[in-house]
């Protein structure tokens, strides 16, 4: 408890410090100008979640394979964690799209994918919620992770080599693509923050699911009884 | 060896199952022709108009027949609780699902084949000249819908709401399909027809990244 508090105190400062170096310390783009600030927020949030959704899809494979409830717990956990950050991905998107590009949204292949994974996830939640059985629940959401992970890559290629608008890859997107450093480097903290917040969401939900389970047990040893 | 007679033999049950009724085809096939005669109202389907939207809407038709007809795949053992005399007869469990899955592949491409001279009298395109390849397509696609369709069929067997699941998990999973094998057509409904090779080619490859899967994990599909 103790020790989840002074995590959440930290990442408080961190997230605050972060917000400080995105508007003072990194300088403003020279064409958008001040809305490209919303990226500090919306490219970090799209990392993390792309790294929360690959920790359900190992929570997923792990749980296949071992069958401890451990890694059905991680697996929603980080599904539920990995959905709410997409969620902010999809909705500052937009609000730097209109101004930009002039339009709220595109089928472009990275928004399309975005959107996709969105309802994925939100299928294998609500899949969770349809079965009854603990041990039928954990298996068969943890099949349908992996498959619904297996897609992505495939969700993006058709989309890219349809039509394709976002803006190219800026950070490692080869020639030409490159970051200010101060830029860099708020980015990079932003991110950093981010990840501290995913994991500090991701345990506190993984303890409910597990308290879940035992009160679960319990009222089954009552029942017994 | 023992792999491909078990699903020979499992794929004859199928069929004989599904031809004893014809109950899922029947309904199919009025199903897709519902869908295509409405939408026929949703836009004015001259020639023209119909290169645009036809290909699309005749897969989309397909994709939501396909959902509501992969529905009883696992149900219909589950309710006869036949399943696990399935898994003690065959050796390997991926030959029940190579089976079901080619089953299902089969009825779909039927219904398709069924749907596709109305589609062309309807909507005012012409499909005999570029028929083979528009059957290639079809072929391609029909096995890319039936083989996560069959996969999420013994998954949504297991929850509540199961008539809803099934669509639910299944197509937004089908969106690469959807784009693949509506260009494909829609390359070959065009004036100067072309066979798209790419698309065919990235049909294939999402075939065999499913198949592959489905390989892996079908015994913990069939887990009772």
């Amino acid at each position: 408890m103790l020790k989840t508090v002074a995590g959440a105190a930290i990442l408080f400062v961190l997230i605050a410090f972060t917000a400080y170096l995105a508007f003072n310390y990194a300088p403003v783009e020279r064409t958008m100008g001040a809305i490209q600030k919303i990226f500090y927020l919306h490219l970090p949030s799209a990392f993390t979640s792309f790294l929360a959704l690959g920790i359900c899809f190992y929570a997923n494979l792990m749980y296949v394979f071992r069958r401890q409830a451990k890694w059905d717990w991680l697996g929603v956990s980080a599904a539920e964690v990995g959905l709410a950050f997409i969620s902010v991905v999809l909705i500052t998107g937009p609000i730097w799209a209109h101004p930009v590009w002039g339009i709220w949204w595109t089928w472009d292949a990275r928004l399309t994918l975005t959107f996709v994974l969105w309802l994925l996830y939100i299928s294998y939640l609500l899949l969770r919620s349809m079965i009854e059985d603990p041990d039928k629940r954990a298996l068969f959401s943890a099949l349908f992770g992996i498959f619904a992970f297996l897609d992505v890559p495939l969700v993006y290629f058709s989309i890219r080599w349809w039509r394709t608008q976002h803006p190219q890859p800026v950070i490692l997107g080869g020639a030409g693509s490159g970051l200010e450093p101060r830029m860099r480097v708020s980015y990079l903290l932003v991110w950093v923050a981010f990840t501290g917040l995913m994991i500090l969401l991701i345990k506190a939900r993984y303890q409910l699911e597990a308290m879940r389970a035992d009160v679960e047990e319990l009222r089954r040893e009552t029942e017994v009884r | 060896m023992a792999l491909l007679s078990n699903a020979a033999a499992l794929l004859g049950k199928e069929l004989r199952t599904e031809f004893r009724s014809r109950e899922l085809l029947t309904t199919t096939v009025v199903f897709i022709l519902v869908v295509v005669v409405l939408f026929s109202f949703t836009f004015d389907p001259t020639s023209i108009e119909s290169r645009r939207f036809g290909p699309g809407l005749l897969w989309l038709a397909f994709l939501f027949a396909a959902s509501l007809m992969l529905q009883p795949c696992f149900l219909r053992e589950q309710n006869n609780d036949t399943l696990s005399a399935l898994r003690l007869s065959v050796s390997d469990p991926f030959g029940i699902f190579l089976a079901k899955l080619l089953a299902n592949t089969f009825f779909l491409l039927l219904t398709e084949m069924l749907m596709l001279p109305i589609f062309a009298v309807f909507y005012n395109v012409h499909i005999l000249p570029v028929f083979p390849q528009l059957v290639l397509v079809l072929f391609l696609g029909s096995l890319g819908v039936a083989i996560p369709g069959t996969a999420f069929s013994a998954i949504s067997a297991q929850a509540r709401m199961r008539e809803l699941m099934l669509p639910l998990l299944l197509l937004p999973l089908l969106t690469p399909v959807l784009i693949a094998s509506t260009e494909a057509t829609a390359a070959l409904l065009d004036p100067n027809p072309a066979l798209r090779a790419d698309w065919l080619g990235f049909l294939a490859g999402f075939n065999v990244v499913f198949l592959t899967a489905l390989w892996l994990f079908g015994e913990y599909l069939l887990e009772e």
